[in-house]
């Protein structure tokens, strides 16, 4: 039951529904009566040949290395379509720019390997334009000692429903940071699987979705430690107003023998309208005895207290409120290591929140 | 309630609560008061907390507000500032002759109204330079005056932590986030210094300090004195009026000035408590 399968058979039964517990809160096979058609390149043409050039959007990350993904086509620098993306130590940034345009469905996978002791970035953008569906898997790879940050910024269409999933699989002395920035879709839902081997791993899971209108955003993580002494910090913060809903759901899994592991979670979201939702499901399954993992989660409101006393300081309360909510979502934002996605992800942030100068 | 014959034989003291309930107090003071308060009424909830309170702040001068636990004298505070739930029923707050009531908080600000707060707020996030200089362009906006320049904000707050002695990096961490209690009340004074508000409200500004803090904190406050400036001093101890030494002190019980005298009149609360006050106003 996953979006791809749907998409390559055409068959909406295989939707994923509410009836799966990990897809209740994002509900596909209620949405879709029926999928766009996919979306056909004419030969020799390639799949830019749908879009002018000027129609391409352009990605607010800069690399000197680029890899489209346009209607579920694969364009790279260098890249056959479908090979998959090795960084080098000449290219250790690379903007992975997804874009999708029209009333298509598409299932995209790629291949990306950091080798081992590399320190490589993956700049993702996605935007998308229409009432398309679509899934895009990453299968990603880092070896010994490597070390991946990967930002994804995603702005896809309001009425867009895509599916990001991703699987991270880490050698011992690994490192994986990974922030996440959303203002959702029609339905969206992006999605990591880590497998953690412990020994000297280190993982970075952070998340902000900020939504208006009736978007959607789910963002769904399972880190699964299976080795001794690895280390998971997760933090997810999420704003929202008028009718929308955020979903996160967080999954930490220490196994038998993983001692040593130290795991923190976080999540904390604000709810700015009485008929915004979120739905927070945070987990931590431990079948290790020497761990140390906590979770804290909180929805709720501004602090009113906090805005009286920015007011009483001379903030009027749309400038108070506004500096606040900010600050909230900073948190996830600094901890961005790569100093340019960095400051165009709090560009971004101030830009959905209204508070760009 | 009557004039409370417990108050007779101190010239000193002023009784000027009449105390019917309708009655408008006469004031015996200047005429040029910048903080005008007349029979003023507060709820918070369904509480009566304020119950007819009249004051009068000329320029220039420090008044204490001293009483016991559950006088109202935060409360004063929060009405005169507009925190929400804390609801005027009934008489006039006027600065400089404009009705403060009827201005939003920020707006109160913008006129030069300050309160130091007895709890300070952590803000996470907001590091305390950026903090204060968003509610500094905030005030000069509305008054209509140019932003303040980055160079200029960063001498005025150097030269304002030196004096103060607080580590200018403080002032890039998370306003009062993890400070100490005495490091937030430093903050305090540190704010309203680089805001330079005409019209001061201390709040409890004592509690929470050592005497060095204290001694540190008072002379921030002395250095703001002057003769367009109005404060009001809230506080339980005679301590801080060691320090802060006030023109005036005003005895707030049940939501009323009972009582107001010179500076002596804190040092016979401090002798006598306030126990017969809490009778005359009950």
């Amino acid at each position: 039951m996953t979006l791809a399968a749907a998409i390559k058979t055409g068959d909406v039964s295989q939707l994923p529904s509410r009836r799966d517990e990990d897809w209740r809160w994002t509900d596909l096979r209620g949405l879709i009566r029926s999928l766009p058609p996919r979306y056909e390149p004419k030969a020799g043409h390639g799949a830019f040949a749908i879009v002018r050039d000027d129609e391409l959007y352009r990605s607010p990350f800069e690399a000197t290395r680029q890899v489209t993904v346009l209607n579920g086509g694969i364009c790279g620098l260098g890249l056959r379509e479908a090979a998959p993306l090795v960084f080098d130590k000449h290219d250790p940034v690379v903007l992975l720019d997804v874009q999708t345009l029209g009333d298509i469905s598409e299932v995209t996978a790629l291949k990306i390997t950091v080798p081992a002791g590399l320190s490589a970035v993956l700049l993702e953008s996605h935007v998308g334009q229409g009432r398309y569906v679509t899934s895009l898997s990453l299968d990603i790879v880092v070896e010994a000692g490597g070390s991946l940050e990967r930002v994804l910024l995603a702005e896809d269409d309001p009425e867009g429903v895509s599916i990001v999933d991703a699987t991270v699989d880490l050698a011992p002395g690994a490192t994986f940071s990974q922030t996440i920035l959303t203002f959702g879709g029609r339905r969206q839902r992006i999605e990591t699987h880590i497998t953690h081997p412990g020994q000297g791993a280190a993982v970075r899971l952070d998340g902000v979705y900020l939504l208006r209108d009736q978007r959607h955003a789910d963002l769904t993580t399972v880190v699964t430690h299976g080795g001794r002494d690895g280390t998971t910090s997760q933090l997810t913060k999420g704003v929202v107003r008028d009718q929308a809903r955020g979903v996160f759901q967080g999954r930490i899994v220490v196994e038998g023998g993983a001692d040593g592991t130290e795991a923190r979670m976080g999540h904390h979201a604000l709810i700015l309208s009485d008929k915004a939702e979120v739905d927070a499901k945070p987990e931590l399954l431990i079948f290790a005895d020497d761990v140390q993992c906590a979770h804290g989660n909180t929805v709720g409101a501004l602090d009113e207290a906090a805005i009286f006393y920015a007011r009483q300081r001379g903030m009027p309360e749309d400038v108070a409120r506004a500096m606040l909510t900010e600050a909230f979502v900073g948190e996830v934002v600094d901890r961005i290591g790569h100093e340019g996605a960095r400051e165009i992800a709090r560009a971004w942030v101030s830009a959905q929140l209204g508070t760009a100068e | 309630m009557g004039p409370p014959g417990s108050a007779k034989g101190r010239p000193e003291d002023k009784l000027w609560n009449k105390s019917d309930d309708d009655g408008i107090c006469e004031f015996p003071g200047p005429m040029t008061s910048m903080l005008s308060i007349t029979n003023l009424h507060a709820t918070v909830g369904e509480k009566q907390i304020l119950n007819g309170l009249t004051l009068e702040v000329p320029a220039g001068e420090v008044h204490a507000i001293m009483g016991p636990n559950g006088a109202g004298k935060s409360t004063l505070s929060y009405v005169l500032t507009g925190r929400s739930g804390y609801e005027v029923t009934q008489g006039t707050a006027t600065l400089n002759g404009e009705d403060l009531l009827a201005l939003a908080p920020d707006e109160r600000a913008a006129r030069g109204v300050f309160l130091s707060f007895q709890y300070p707020l952590e803000i996470p996030g907001v590091p305390a330079l950026t903090f204060i200089r968003t509610a500094l362009n905030a005030q000069r906006k509305a008054r209509g005056e140019a932003e303040i320049s980055a160079p200029e904000f960063l001498k005025k707050a150097r030269a304002t932590a030196t004096a103060l002695k607080i580590d200018f990096d403080m002032l890039k961490r998370a306003l009062n986030v993890g400070f100490s209690g005495g490091e937030k009340k430093r903050m305090e004074i540190f704010q309203m210094a680089m805001l330079e508000p005409r019209f001061l409200i201390l709040d409890e500004t004592d509690s929470g300090l050592d005497i060095d803090a204290l001694k540190i904190v008072a002379a921030g406050v002395n250095a703001l004195r002057g003769p367009e400036r109005g404060m009001l001093v809230i506080t339980h101890y005679q301590r801080l009026l060691d320090y802060i030494k006030p023109d005036r002190v005003h005895v707030l019980s049940a939501g009323r000035i009972v009582a107001s005298g010179g500076p002596e009149l804190a040092l016979q609360l401090e002798a006598e408590g306030y126990d017969k006050y809490v009778q005359v106003a009950a």
